[in-house]
């Protein structure tokens, strides 16, 4: 609980005073892209990530302009990553381009970090970007923005991965699923683990559709994990390539986020809703939370971000991989 | 199946994240174009003279899913906002909190500019 508490105390500010202490000794695994001083750190004022993104891929978004000397100054004095963009357009509009729908601020066009145009194929997507640029008010917290980071991302693709890296990627979380891990003891949480897990884990491995042939997912209480049979690897693996790359960016980024590749299997294909597989995700924590008492400021605030998240990942699948066709008179396929 | 509720509860609450979204920039949201689109789509998608529509479900979840995105993105920014939007204290509050005050010297401090 202290580390979930640490996690979230001022993160940035402190840090930023002190960087080589902070670094190590500072809240949370994992690097902090903010102090890495390349030119593609995050554009955020400090203290704004909030906890600890895994999936940071998808918000690292814009370049940094700010001057090195600046960085060493304290937080008060106006050092660090002080530098937040004022919201400086009046309207946010769309417009159909010919590689697909564009966004536009005012008159200028969106363009991602990597200064592509941003477009996006999907109309419903491009609507929800606009409605976020339209949200900002006074100053632009690009932390807020997930639908926009995730289409940089696959816009830019500045991991350089291709489709099997990342349907690999994807995989790989299916060796360390949380639903798969099981604890021993105290029994009431064995319980829960059993009576909540467990039904996710059925309708996975008896999916009509593509695991047909039964697939095998077991859970266990050792601390190898849960040994998955290698024809549920493959079977997962053709399953997901049949989504095309902006989806499968989408589905990285929620399985990075739920750290479950079960829970994700059952948000995309509507079993679940983002509420509730957000719950199953964190079941422990809830709880302990329920024991011992919710501390709003840590767990509530990990929350909300989680299911912004999760549904801003969700969402994203979902618009990249449907086509609307609407037939007047029954019949959609 | 999931538990969606109906799809008028999700869209009063979609049109109340809208208000709330523009309240503050002050447009009224019936200008906006995700106001239109949704609307346009619940209409649109209201109809159909199948029991079990999987078309009907997929629009529903996709609009629940972006009420959530929506309120928990509001419920994040109010949390940041009141616990932790309120950057470091000043060095003078700072000694203020155990009641000590900055001396004050009227040359000013060696390094300072």
């Amino acid at each position: 609980m202290w580390r979930s508490c640490l996690r979230l105390w001022d993160e940035g500010r402190r840090l930023l005073n002190r960087p080589r202490g902070g670094l190590i000794a500072s809240v949370g695994p994992g690097p902090n892209p903010r102090l890495q001083a390349r030119a593609y750190a995050p554009l955020t004022g400090p203290g704004t990530e909030g906890a600890w993104n895994p999936g940071s891929l998808a918000s690292r978004p814009l370049s940094l302009q700010v001057s090195w000397p600046s960085l060493l100054l304290p937080y008060h004095l106006g050092g660090g990553l002080r530098e937040e963009r004022k919201r400086f357009y009046q309207n946010v509009s769309i417009t159909q381009g010919e590689g697909g729908f564009e966004i536009n601020l005012d008159h200028r066009k969106l363009k991602t970090p990597q200064a592509k145009l941003f477009t996006v194929p999907s109309e419903a997507l491009a609507i929800a970007v606009a409605t976020e640029w339209d949200s900002q008010q006074d100053t632009i917290k690009f932390y807020t923005m997930h639908l926009t980071t995730l289409c940089n991302t696959s816009l830019d693709n500045p991991t350089q991965r291709n489709k099997d890296q990342l349907i690999r990627a994807a995989v790989k979380f299916l060796d360390t699923d949380t639903i798969c891990y099981r604890v021993e003891e105290p029994e009431t949480l064995v319980e829960l683990q059993k009576n909540e897990w467990d039904p996710v884990i059925e309708w996975a491995e008896k999916r009509p559709f593509p695991f047909r042939y039964g697939v095998e997912i077991g859970s266990s209480t050792s601390i190898m994990g849960p040994s998955i049979p290698a024809r549920t690897q493959e079977v997962l693996i053709s399953h997901l390539a049949s989504y095309n790359m902006w989806a499968l960016q989408g589905i990285e980024f929620v399985v990075t986020q739920l750290k479950s590749m079960v829970l994700t299997l059952g948000l995309i294909d509507l079993r679940l809703t983002v509420e509730q597989a957000v719950l199953l995700s964190r079941l422990e924590e809830e709880y302990q939370i329920q024991k011992w008492g919710n501390i709003e400021w840590a767990h509530d605030y990990e929350l909300q971000e989680l299911r912004a998240r999760t549904a801003a990942g969700a969402l994203f699948v979902h618009l990249c991989s449907e086509s609307t066709t609407v037939k007047h008179k029954l019949l959609r396929e | 199946m999931a538990a969606l509720g109906s799809p008028a509860r999700t869209l009063r609450g979609l049109l109340r994240e809208l208000r709330y979204m523009n309240a503050a920039t002050g447009r009224p949201y019936r200008d906006t174009a995700a106001y239109r689109y949704l609307v346009k789509a619940f209409r649109a998608h209201r109809v159909t003279s199948e029991k079990l529509c999987r078309a009907q479900h997929e629009l529903h979840f996709q609009a629940a899913t972006y009420l959530c995105l929506l309120r928990s993105i509001r419920e994040h920014v109010a949390l940041h906002q009141e616990f932790h939007g309120k950057g470091e204290r000043s060095v003078e509050e700072s000694a203020g909190l155990v009641g000590l005050k900055l001396p004050h010297q009227p040359g000013g401090k060696g390094w300072e500019p």
